[in-house]
């Protein structure tokens, strides 16, 4: 249900004749053969030309019961609806008022639906445009840059393009990043979230002090707290004070380690912990609680609940939270520039990097065709999770 | 069979015909066995263990509270942590930061670490300042026209990203809402696709775009492709469709054009969503840092963002009163909007 539910009610009821069923009066004999003469000859669109054959049915099955109709068709219908029906319905001739009539209102139930179609259009113009110029009609040029030899030189050079990005490197290496990244921190994000959302809902105190808390860091730009972080794990940061102090342990690099990831992992954490949260709480609130009670006097333990119950009604908000946290990973080059510049540590050196590296270089069609590389494989990764999420969707409702 | 069984039956099944019930025996039961006095020491023992058990129960309970509030508590601290620290820190005197953490910035990017491991040196993580002056902010707002710019920057690249994206979104999730087709979903189904990219991808068409429109390293190479931007339209869209069909029905009857429509109802039943979408858009595009990298090259029309990165060592003295100024706004929109983002993110996750 919603605002697109359309109205069945276009089609003009004044075509339509009704027989009244039952009532066998000489004069009613010949009425069905006009309206059937009628229809078969204004039956242009072919949504009258089913109806006529829908409608042409009751005349064949009248005639071939001619006699047997008297006797039963009291008894069929009952008399309650016969006062229903009224006496005087009003009948057409096939005139050329009428048939004039028929195509006017054929033409303003078209008109209609063309203008409804103009509105919808015109309210979505502004963005289709946008949208089209902005980035269906540059990604079309792109392919087509991606298959050309440089911009200005639009010798058609095949895959050649996509050889030189698959094997380089750079674009290798930073793929694998970035694709690590991701598959750590996208669960690790929605685990916890989970994990926070529902230490907030067993009836914790202060639980709207601790949810605006932990939205805070939503809010702070990266670029503030950057300066902190770098307070925190630079060689001669802090973290490393302390280690050295409590546990005497060697003074580690962060940013220039393989732990560089875990620094940046922490502060995706922090930024988009929140967010998540706000939403597992909202679908955790939205659980029917006779279920869960119910389950509970059958004797589910609060594990039992968990995984039998609250996961099933949970799944919709994990697929959305996990695509929102997939998005925000790959949005991660912002962190990493932000703490380490153009050029950081091998293993942090993301895709972003490549594209904006490549961009001073102005190297182009190398440019385009990673991009086209990288959207194919955006599309398929999205749709591999579209599909298992309708899948799962059916599985778990009803 | 003998007669005398015979006759026991027949009686029985006399009996049974005429419906008389003999009364049949029921053994005692262990309440009923009892004496008075063994009843009440059966009744004071149950009392007994019933009070201890619900003192278990909530003793647990306490303790599972307290646990999971000092949980609570220690991860909302490190939520909060770095939001203190940079606004304690804003308050310190230039040479005390200098002092502090000059150790740090040494070992930065900037500079050859192998030089920074012989200083043995450890900063001192301050939370409160020795001195606390506002010398930072003014050194920062009336000294520093370059930092003012550039916050002027920000807001003018981010109030007309946000505002048109808004409307454009409103205009066009109305549309999908209310005008559901076979073809209509595909379109929507690529916006979402679309929304989905990383700026790996859409970046190196707004380049090309901006470049053959020259715009290029103007704002509007960043205003026009943030516009119409799809992200607004993906979650207005889900939420509209949860209008009731019912009152557009109504005041279609009531004669009402679609433009009313628009304005009347839709909008205002989505008040919440627009609100929080409006300061979700905010802190992205505030925040915003590949765009500007890549399409403004000059870097006088960069905005904050990009410049505090930049901030080093000469500069440290007032990067942190920098950062604070630049979280300002968010948080005062946070503070002011908290429940609409609550709500309007809250709403965006449930179909």
């Amino acid at each position: 249900m919603g605002l697109s539910d359309k109205d069945n009610s276009s089609f003009p009821k004044e075509t339509e004749t009704r027989v009244r069923p039952g009532s066998q009066l000489p004069s009613e004999e010949k009425k069905p053969e006009t309206a059937a003469a009628k229809r078969a000859a204004g039956s242009a669109a072919s949504k009258t030309k089913s109806k006529a054959k829908v409608k042409a049915k009751p005349p064949k099955a009248h005639k071939s019961a001619d006699e047997t109709a008297g006797k039963y068709a009291m008894s069929v219908i009952p008399k309650a609806y016969e006062t229903l029906i009224p006496d005087d319905i009003p009948e057409f001739e096939d005139t050329p008022e009428r048939r004039a009539l028929v195509e006017k209102r054929k033409k303003g139930h078209f008109r209609r639906k063309l203008r409804d179609w103009g509105i919808f259009t015109g309210y979505l113009t502004p963005s289709l445009l946008g949208v089209m110029v902005f980035f269906f009609l540059p990604l079309i040029l792109l392919l087509k840059t991606s298959f050309q030899k440089s911009p200005t030189n639009a010798d058609f050079v095949g895959f050649r393009n996509y050889e030189r990005v698959l094997t380089n490197a750079a674009f290798i290496s930073a793929s694998k990043n970035t694709l690590t990244f991701a598959l750590i921190s996208v669960p690790l994000a929605v685990v916890l979230a989970l994990f926070l959302a529902m230490l907030l809902n067993s009836g914790l105190p202060g639980k709207s002090v601790f949810r605006s808390i932990l939205l805070n860091p939503m809010m702070v730009p990266v670029a503030s707290v950057v300066l902190i972080w770098q307070v925190f794990f630079s060689y001669n940061g802090v973290i490393n004070g302390w280690t050295a102090q409590l546990f005497s342990w060697d003074k580690i690099d962060w940013l220039k380690s393989q732990y560089a990831q875990i620094v940046i992992m922490l502060l995706f954490l922090w930024k988009n912990l929140g967010y998540n949260m706000v939403l597992f709480l909202a679908a955790l609130n939205a659980i029917p609680s006779e279920i869960l009670e119910s389950a509970s006097l059958d004797g589910a333990g609060p594990v039992k609940r968990f995984f039998a119950i609250k996961l099933h009604y949970l799944s919709p908000t994990i697929f959305f939270v996990g695509i929102m946290s997939l998005i925000n990973s790959f949005k991660i080059f912002r962190e990493v520039y932000l703490l380490t510049g153009d050029y950081p540590f091998d293993n942090l050196y993301m895709l972003q990097h490549f594209m904006n590296n490549k961009f001073t270089q102005l190297d182009y069609s190398l440019l385009s065709s990673g991009a086209i590389v990288m959207c194919i494989a955006m599309i398929i990764i999205v749709g591999i999770l579209f599909y298992s999420e309708s899948k799962f969707d059916s599985d778990v409702e009803e | 069979m003998d007669a005398e069984l015979r006759k026991q039956r027949r009686l029985a099944a006399t009996k049974a015909r005429r419906n008389v019930f003999t009364e049949t025996v029921h053994p005692k039961s262990y309440f009923e066995q009892m004496t008075d006095a063994e009843r009440e020491a059966f009744f004071a023992r149950e009392k007994k263990r019933s009070a201890t058990a619900l003192k278990q129960r909530k003793v647990r309970k306490t303790i599972l509270t307290a646990l999971g509030l000092m949980i609570a508590a220690t991860i909302s601290l490190l939520a909060l942590v770095p939001i203190f620290f940079t606004f304690l820190n804003s308050f310190m005197s230039s040479d005390e930061i200098i002092n502090n953490y000059s150790v740090i910035f040494q070992s930065m990017s900037g500079h050859n670490s192998s030089g920074a491991t012989y200083l043995s040196r450890t900063p001192v993580l301050k939370l409160i300042p020795e001195e606390v002056t506002i010398k930072q902010y003014t050194t920062l707002l009336f000294m520093n026209p370059a930092y003012l710019f550039k916050f002027w920057n920000s807001i003018v690249l981010t109030l007309p990203i946000v505002g048109g994206q808004m409307a454009v979104a409103c205009l066009a999730s109305y549309s999908f809402a209310r005008y559901r087709k076979k073809r209509r979903e595909v379109l929507f189904f690529s916006y979402i696709i679309l929304m989905l990219m990383p700026f790996q991808v859409t970046l190196v068409p707004n380049y090309m775009i901006a470049d053959a429109l020259g715009i290029l390293n103007t704002y509007w190479a960043i205003i026009l492709p943030g516009v119409f931007s799809t992200f607004a339209i993906f979650l207005l869209t889900k939420y509209m469709r949860q209008i009731p069909s019912g009152y557009i029905e109504a005041a279609t009857i009531d004669g009402a054009t679609e433009w009313q429509i628009f304005t009347k109802i839709a909008i205002p039943l989505c008040k919440n969503a627009i609100f929080a979408l409006t300061i979700l858009l905010f802190i992205d595009y505030w925040n915003m840092v590949e765009q500007p990298l890549v399409l403004l090259t000059d870097t006088e029309l960069q905005p904050l963002s990009v410049f505090l990165a930049q901030i080093n060592e000469p500069e440290i003295g007032i990067a942190f009163a920098a950062s604070a100024v630049y979280m300002i706004p968010p948080l005062l929109i946070f503070l002011w909007g908290e429940e609409y983002l609550v709500e309007g993110i809250s709403r965006s996750g449930i179909k």
